[in-house]
């Protein structure tokens, strides 16, 4: 155990804080109040101090470490924390800090409901999980604290069990990621068959042993495993039905953080533990990320659950990621470390953002949701009026996410949009063709997750209510708006000051294996950011400026200039009729179009059920109902398939089982004889 | 002394660079009223009958609907200065950057978003059948042509080896002969992808209140007074803004290179001459072509965006 006030005694104390603050709130589980206090308490301090310490190792590049030995040989818990770790402890600390803060008066509605003393519980034990994952230093112990984060998340999202829907998200939930963790294990099992050991640190010291085989297959194994937490199409099923089944504070953490555990290792492995990697890993990433992000904004467009579209986003946005962390891949391979530092600082960069603006959205959403109990963008409507605080910071999230200038989502596409340019430059024909379909799929998801955020935004609170589950809304507590109100600031800010934030991100891609110290730092000040010999150059206070400075500029010269005319207020002339809700554009209407448009990807179905007067005659109709849906092609193409084939080759498995006792006492005979077998003639 | 008179022209020459394009934007709009007007055996306006429409529309009354909320009145004044920001990126009559910091194509890419998405918004806000498809239109040809012009003007980045748009100017200017072929084919990436951002034919009809193909009409439609007068200027900026890119990234002969007074000269005119040009393609295809139906649109941006990739791979 490490002195009490070293940085390495707070590695280990701060996922203990989060466990014994589970274990609190368990105990006081008869006291719903309580229970809820105690839960969000605990988090709340354990969240400030994950941040102070995060920020510590930040900024003096040091590293902590702790390591206790079991008596099992291959296991340890070991925790190390380097600049790559302690960034990811950052932006998990930063959102668990606010959702705890947001989900103190939010949680209130479940009272008497559902069990509180368990969800702090687990929430606690999740935020744990996710803390250590990003430290752990042995695979195994990885391995278990990985399994402690997904079943903690399985159980979040499961918690409103009255709910059939939930139960079967999460369902398919545990069964993906259990799918994915068998996948991680492969590949650890693997490296350890080539090097001997669990501890990362001996791996990343004999992997330039590991044969050429053994490493491309613990690619595959680890992009799967890995990819599926992440959420990357296709192994993304589980994720738009289990994120939205939770409570709205843990969806911001799962979209907000959790999936980005599995970039998080991703990074760890392939530019850290095993650099360096052949160049078409770098590739496989990109276009897996080119995929994802137009993909993910189209299934977003055509859904009108809130909380499904804003999980459909984030696989929009891991894809973003996946398309800086591919590219840095690449350009480390072919030996171009200043470029690929660049394009790594893009993924990091845009993990942090995703995590503040998703965390925002979530929340906004968790907000309008409990307001109307309803997550339907067809039942919103004029909200703007009955919650003008929630509605301008929704909006802010939205034009971060939609990566409009000036805020944080614009400079990390901007980064993201640099790192493919310098791909489309480079020499190789085949290169050049993937990197110029991957900026072309940026362009035009950027505009696509413009049109869903216009669509979002503008049904949910502009015009009029279009049901009466707007007419009881009002304003959330003040510290739900408070939890908001600083995420919406971090959007700015980080928009802002992207100098400094640049220069911070690449002294932690330079600490990584893959760098070894030799990434370059872009020429970034708090003014301005220049990249690649000047390549491109921007400056984000002048664009701030600007934008604000222009509107006020416009806006006191008109008034400055014309004298306040008449403004009468007057309805819409609607031909004569009363203007009704139904007047207004639906969510789905809005984006029929962009649907219409992409139908050979997104196969959508439409299915009308009409009920006549008299089925006889079928002249008139009494209740038509139109259903449209998209086909879910990765069942039928993807999933449907395997499953059909796993349950074929089971069949054959099952003649053996004949279910008679001595049918098994001959298997168990015959095994035995064979392995004496083996024995004798390994002995000669 | 010789100093002294540099600052003035820099000076004079940045005041330019913000007002000319807000200034001129009416009167390129009335040369293609008037162009077309001829070309159809019409007499039509005063070229300066856009100044008069938007001096009227600014002393007008107002008419609010009670649903619409802050975003609606809100979105005119930021319409205006997106639009005017980004005009103040792009290369009117010099080479040089006038301001630092700017002229990256990104950001004014981004930044005309901007305006577009709270503009889309307004639409939506006052809850009319109208605006709310002017919207969900304008968004889905916005979200289709930006990769266009991303595409078109990033083939010249990477000829001129900097994102800066000035600088693309001044790299274009000195191409060899052979490189022009992909930068042809960028240009009609780039025309294509820009009509559609102007809301010009065959995409959009300026000209236009009905009901079934209107986009750019459809959202502003319950605009009036000092706002509306805002939002036909930034319509009218937006367009020279893109006739401005075209003439000076793809065809950037005669800007000047330095800061002094015959060469900044001659360039005015030559600028103002190649827009003049620009004016009769834009007028030409508005006269010969009819508007598109609307899902046949998504196609000819597809080809801008395959257009502008395909001069990328010819260009080393």
């Amino acid at each position: 155990m490490p002195a009490l006030g070293t940085i390495d005694f707070w590695v280990f104390i701060i996922p203990a804080w989060f466990i014994a603050g589970a274990v609190v709130s368990l105990l006081l589980t008869r006291y719903d109040h309580a229970a809820n206090l105690a839960g969000g308490l605990f988090a709340i301090t354990g969240a400030a101090a994950g941040i102070l310490f995060a920020v510590s190792i930040l900024m003096s590049g040091t590293i902590a470490s702790i390591s206790m030995p079991t008596s099992f040989p291959w296991l340890s818990v070991s925790f190390r924390v380097d600049s790559l770790s302690a960034f990811f402890v950052l932006i998990i600390s930063l959102l668990v800090l606010l959702c705890s803060v947001y989900a103190l008066p939010y949680v209130k509605h479940y009272y008497g409901k559902y069990n509180i003393g368990l969800l702090g519980f687990m929430y606690n034990i999740f935020i744990a999980g996710m803390i250590m994952v990003v430290t752990a230093d042995n695979g195994i112990f990885f391995l278990i604290v990985w399994e402690i984060m997904s079943l903690a998340s399985y159980f979040l999202v499961i918690f409103e069990r009255d709910n059939p829907e939930h139960i079967r998200a999460g369902s398919v939930y545990f069964i993906m990621t259990h799918t994915g963790t068998a996948f991680i294990l492969l590949a650890f099992l693997l490296l350890y068959r080539t090097t001997g050991s669990f501890d990362f640190a001996v791996i990343k010291n004999s992997a330039s042993a590991i044969p050429p085989l053994v490493k491309n297959t613990v690619f595959l194994l680890a992009l799967v495993g890995f990819g599926t937490k992440a959420g990357i199409i296709p192994f993304h099923t589980w994720l738009p039905s289990a994120h939205p089944s939770a409570p709205s504070h843990v969806s911001a953490l799962m979209s907000g953080v959790m999936i980005k555990t599995g970039v998080f290792m991703l990074m760890r492995l392939f530019l850290d533990i095993m650099a360096p990697s052949p160049g078409w890993w770098g590739l496989v990433i990109v276009a897996l990320g080119a995929v994802s992000a137009l993909l993910g904004v189209l299934y977003a467009l055509s859904e009108h659950d809130i909380k499904k579209l804003l999980a459909y986003h984030s696989i929009e946005n891991i894809g973003i990621i996946f398309l800086g962390l591919g590219s840095a891949l690449f350009f480390l391979s072919i030996g171009d470390e200043a470029v690929a530092a660049l394009c790594l600082v893009a993924a990091l960069y845009h993990t942090f953002n995703h995590a503040v603006f998703k965390g925002l959205l979530f929340l906004g959403a968790g907000t309008v949701i409990s307001e109307t109990h309803t997550r339907s963008l067809e039942e919103y409507g004029g909200l703007i009026k009955y919650m003008p605080q929630t509605a301008f910071l929704f909006l802010t999230g939205s034009l971060a996410i939609s990566a409009m200038p000036p805020l944080n989502g614009f400079i990390s596409e901007w980064l993201t949009f640099q790192a493919l340019f310098s791909g489309i430059q480079l020499r190789s024909a085949f290169v050049r063709g993937v990197f110029t379909l991957a900026a072309g799929s940026l362009a035009l998801t950027g505009g696509l997750a413009a049109a869903c955020f216009v669509k979002v935004f503008g049904t949910t609170f502009l015009a009029r209510p279009r049901s009466h589950a707007v007419s009881h809304a009002s304003e959330p507590k003040l510290s739900m708006r408070a939890a908001m109100a600083v995420l919406a600031l971090l959007t700015v800010l980080l928009g802002l000051f992207a100098g400094p934030v640049v220069s911070i991100l690449s002294k932690v891609a330079a600490e990584l294996g893959g760098f070894a110290g030799r990434a370059l730092a872009p020429p970034a000040d708090v003014w301005s950011l220049g990249l690649r010999d000047g390549f491109a150059n921007i400056s984000m206070p002048v664009v701030f400026a600007l934008l604000t400075g222009g509107t006020a500029v416009v806006f006191f010269a008109v008034r400055a200039v014309f004298q306040k005319g008449r403004t009468v207020t007057c309805r819409t002339w609607d031909c004569g009729a009363d203007l009704s809700p139904r007047m207004e554009i639906t969510a789905t209407g809005f984006s029929r179009s962009i649907i219409m448009i992409f139908k050979g990807i997104l196969k959508p179905t439409q299915q009308t059920d009409t009920e006549y007067n008299d089925a006889s005659m079928r002249y008139f109709p009494k209740t038509s109902v139109v259903t449209l849906k998209n086909a879910n092609i990765y069942e039928t193409y993807f999933y449907r398939p395997l499953v059909n084939t796993i349950t074929r080759i089971s069949g054959y498995f099952k003649k053996i089982q004949s279910g008679s006792i001595n049918a098994y006492v001959l298997y168990i005979f015959l095994t035995l004889i064979g392995l004496l077998v083996v024995y004798v003639m390994r002995g000669m | 002394m010789e100093g002294s008179g540099h600052i003035v022209l820099s000076i004079l020459a940045g005041i330019l660079q913000i007002v000319m394009l807000p200034l001129m934007a009416p009167l390129v709009t009335g040369i293609i009223r008037k162009i077309k007007a001829l070309l159809q055996n019409r007499e039509g306006a005063s070229v300066l009958q856009p100044y008069r429409d938007i001096g009227k529309l600014f002393r007008k009354d107002e008419v609010i609907n009670p649903d619409a909320s802050w975003v609606f009145r809100f979105t005119p004044y930021l319409l205006f200065s997106t639009t005017v920001v980004a005009g103040i990126s792009v290369p009117l009559i010099t080479t040089i950057r006038i301001f630092g910091f700017t002229g990256d194509f990104l950001t004014l890419v981004y930044t005309l978003a901007l305006g577009v998405f709270f503009l889309a918004l307004a639409g939506m806000d006052t809850g009319s059948s109208f605006g709310g498809f002017g919207s969900s239109r304008e968004m889905t040809v916005a979200a289709l042509s930006e990769g266009g012009i991303v595409f078109s003007i990033l083939t010249l980045a990477i000829a001129a080896r900097t994102t800066n748009l000035s600088s693309i100017a001044a790299a274009v200017e000195l191409l060899p002969l052979p490189s022009l072929i992909p930068v042809i084919l960028a240009f009609s990436g780039f025309l294509i992808a820009m009509l559609a951002e102007t809301g010009r034919f065959p995409f959009d009809n300026p000209a236009t209140h009905l009901e079934l193909t209107m986009i750019h009409e459809a959202m502003i439609l319950e605009y009036s007074g000092r706002k509306l007068a805002l939002i036909e200027w930034a319509s009218s900026i937006r367009l020279v803004l893109f006739i401005s890119l075209g003439v000076n990234l793809f065809f950037p002969w005669g800007l000047a290179s330095s800061v002094t007074f015959p060469l900044l000269a001659v360039s005015t005119v030559l600028y103002l001459f190649k827009v003049l040009l620009f004016c009769f393609l834009i007028a030409g295809i508005e006269t010969g072509m009819a508007k598109l139906r609307f899902f046949r649109l998504p196609d000819l941006l597809f080809t801008s965006f395959i257009l502008s990739a395909i001069a990328i791979g010819l260009m080393v």
